[in-house]
């Protein structure tokens, strides 16, 4: 066995030594066979043929046990989008009760980290966790399960409706040794509920950790979930985020992943669309410099009549930074009526940039609407020149059609606050900030 | 203002444009109308500054400068326009503030101070109303889903606010109603001005009985071929270009 595994291994051992006990003790440790059988993905492995996650595996993360407290306004003072929200913050991969704040909330809601969840309503999170997700599908998700303890709960009662938007805060600074967060999120929208989540990602500095994030979606008949996704980790860090969405009758799931931070991301959407009215609409964008890679694979299946899916996602790369997108979209045998579309844009701002994108369509049934398109491309000559005819310099113009790519994609997001804080976001990584902001607004 | 001696441009090492003589002085308007392919917008997009275009001799002369060592934004700076004759369209860039930044361009580079967005409003207002232009395009993304007439018209807005020293329309007429013609036209007279050039691209007479041009050329097979005044649109609508070819040849 490799060195990594084995380190793992002795990290489960250290956490659970009296071995398995309840039915989350028993999941645990099919898990761990489970990530000991798979071990972490090769190259070799068709999903994971242009990631390599070799660099991750050379380092012995410690699975973090250890509740770290920020200094007082620490969290105010970094450039995460922060809307009126119920709080659970997570600081370095470990819920701490003393950042979060969780209002009042209406009969039927539950928000919770996970470990209280455990010890309130084990029956709650057993009757529904690694239900949604497969432990099976790469190692990283038997990892986390194997280990799952930290995250949260988020449960709907049939017709409530959220207040206001939960947002997981996960903040991680640098420590001594290199940790590891294995956060796990179970989502449960129940009939005709709604609610909004956020999920942040934020890293300090140079930090070295590696977020392995595992989050279960259930959505019953004609619920409505709107999941935003903010990946700001450090640079030097390696993020592993993983979704899977059941969706009933006429529920509907939107989602906004936005990545632009750490060394190595890779993010997985899987929805399941299993009864007829479901909707998605899978909104993305990526940015990457410097080394960074980043890697985006969605999976939508369509398993029964009418149901809709739509996939827009976006990448900017410069330098040296490397994308990789892939979106499949299975329409199954008898899946009439559906409606897929997809398409992936990529601009190139450097040419030691490169970007593998795969749109891929398996369509088992006749009579459906699917379409699909992968672009990758520089600014556009044409534009460039309009924008310099006009007294603009190349610099400016240049960011201008930079940042007016990656607007496709900013202006769908509804909440106004998030909306403005990834403009600046997007904007801060641009030359000319300043002097483009205010020409794109509409 | 604008001298063009012996211009001879390429693009992908394919001569365009062979040997061009005009000169335009401050004050007057000029046309120029050719075949299609002859080279007239070639000969825009080199005055503009656009990439790709190989000058390999020649030189042009703006305001007692060596205009091709500009790039195409000092260009603008120097007040030189270019109405394109296919505008672009730039989703995510607003309109309104791309004039903004535009013209402020200008003044910074006058020495001016930029002006502010009160003022900026009040210039808008009142020159979109020349143009007679939907205030509401203004704060749509730059020509995105603008009709082919309101982008021309956006164009004309455009110069209009901006205030060139030396405009060229390359064929800013074409695909427009007669209403649209109008304003175009009442847009290049307004700016008409012993300071001030214009150099109109044109494949129709009927623009000219609007804009009464200074000199009219013949540009064919990359040079001009003829000159002369109002009069020879006229002929030209009338006989074709075949026999200022025969002429051409046989000179
Ligand atoms: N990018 C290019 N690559 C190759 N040839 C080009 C390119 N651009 C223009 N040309 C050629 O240069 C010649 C002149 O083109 P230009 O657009 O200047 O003509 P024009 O006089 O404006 O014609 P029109 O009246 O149709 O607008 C044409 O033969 C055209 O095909
Ligand atoms: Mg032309």
């Amino acid at each position: 066995m490799s060195d990594v595994l084995s380190h793992y291994l002795q990290e489960h051992e250290r956490r659970y030594p009296e071995g398995t006990g309840d039915r989350l003790g028993e999941l645990r440790q099919s898990a761990l066979q489970e990530f000991r059988n798979l071990g972490f993905p090769t190259r070799r492995q068709e999903n994971w043929k242009y990631t390599d996650v070799r660099k991750l595996c050379k380092h012995e993360f410690r699975i973090n046990d250890d509740v770290v407290d920020l200094p007082a306004g620490r969290i105010e003072s970094l450039p995460i989008a922060r809307p009126d929200c119920h709080e659970l913050v997570f600081v370095n991969g470990r819920y701490s009760p003393a950042h979060s704040r969780a209002d009042k909330l209406a009969a039927g809601i539950i928000v919770t980290d996970l470990a209280a969840a455990l010890n309130q309503q084990p029956e709650l999170v057993s009757d529904h966790i690694a239900r949604y997700s497969d432990t099976a599908s790469s190692g990283f998700t038997a990892l986390n399960t194997a280990f799952l303890q930290q995250g949260s709960v988020i449960s709907l009662a049939a017709g409530a409706v959220l207040d206001k938007p939960v947002h997981l805060i996960h903040i991680n600074t640098q420590q001594q040794q290199p940790y590891s967060g294995q956060l796990r999120n179970l989502i449960l929208l129940g009939d005709n509920s709604e609610g909004t989540v956020i999920e942040s990602y934020f890293g300090l500095d140079d930090a070295v950790y590696f977020t392995n994030s595992v989050c279960e979606i259930r959505l019953d008949p004609g619920s409505r979930l709107q999941h935003y996704r903010i990946q700001q980790e450090s640079s030097n860090s390696f993020h592993l985020g993983h979704t899977t969405v059941r969706l009933q009758k006429d529920s509907r799931y939107e989602s906004s992943v936005v990545s632009l931070g750490a060394e190595l991301s890779r993010t997985d959407l899987n929805c399941r669309l299993e009864q007829s009215g479901a909707v998605c609409v899978l909104n993305g964008l990526y940015m990457v410099n410097g080394q960074q890679h980043t890697d985006h694979h969605i999976r939508v299946d369509h398993t029964v009549e009418a149901t809709t899916s739509t996939q827009n996602y976006r990448g900017i790369l410069d330098e040296q930074g490397r994308a990789v997108f892939n979106g499949k979209v299975v329409v199954h045998k008898g899946a009439d009526k559906t409606d897929a579309r997809q398409s992936n844009a990529n601009l190139l701002l450097s040419d030691k940039a490169e970007v593998d994108t795969k749109p891929e369509l398996e369509i088992y049934a006749d009579d459906v609407k699917c379409s699909h398109g992968a672009t990758v491309g520089q600014l556009d000559k044409n534009m460039l020149f309009y924008l310099r005819s006009r007294g603009i310099d190349e610099h400016t113009a240049r960011s201008l059609l930079t940042f007016a790519f990656a607007g496709e994609i900013i202006r769908n997001i509804h909440m106004a606050s998030i909306r403005e804080r990834l403009e600046q976001l997007v904007l801060g990584r641009l030359p000319d900030a300043e002097t483009i902001r205010e020409f794109t607004h509409e | 203002m604008l001298n063009i001696n012996n211009l001879h441009a390429s693009i992908d090492n394919k001569e365009i444009l062979k040997g061009l003589n005009l000169e335009v002085k401050a004050g007057e308007v000029h046309a120029i109308m050719g075949p299609n392919g002859s080279g007239k917008s070639t000969l825009a997009n080199v005055l503009s500054g656009r990439d790709g275009y190989e000058v390999t001799r020649g030189e042009v002369r703006y305001m007692d400068k060596d205009l091709l060592q500009l790039a195409p934004e000092e260009r603008a700076r120097e007040g030189i326009f270019l109405a394109f004759q296919y505008p672009v369209e730039i989703p995510g860039v607003n309109n309104v503030y791309l004039l903004k930044a535009a013209l402020n361009a200008v003044r910074v580079h006058r020495g001016e101070p930029e002006m502010d967005a009160v003022d900026f409003l009040k210039l808008v207002r009142e020159r979109i109303k020349v143009v007679n232009m939907s205030e509401e395009l203004l704060n749509r993304s730059v020509n995105e889903g603008f009709s082919g007439g309101e982008k021309k018209r956006n164009e004309i807005f455009q110069m209009t606010l901006l205030e060139p020293k030396l405009a060229i329309l390359d064929e800013t007429d074409s695909g427009l109603d007669i209403d649209a013609l109008k304003v175009v036209a009442e847009g290049v007279n307004r700016l008409r001005d012993p300071d001030r050039s214009i150099i109109m691209i044109t494949h129709y007479q009927r623009l000219l009985d609007y804009i009464k041009p200074d000199h009219v050329h013949v540009l064919s097979r990359g040079r001009i071929i003829k000159s002369g005044g109002p009069e020879l649109a006229l002929e030209l609508e009338e006989k074709g270009y075949d026999w200022v070819n025969a002429e051409a040849d046989a000179a």
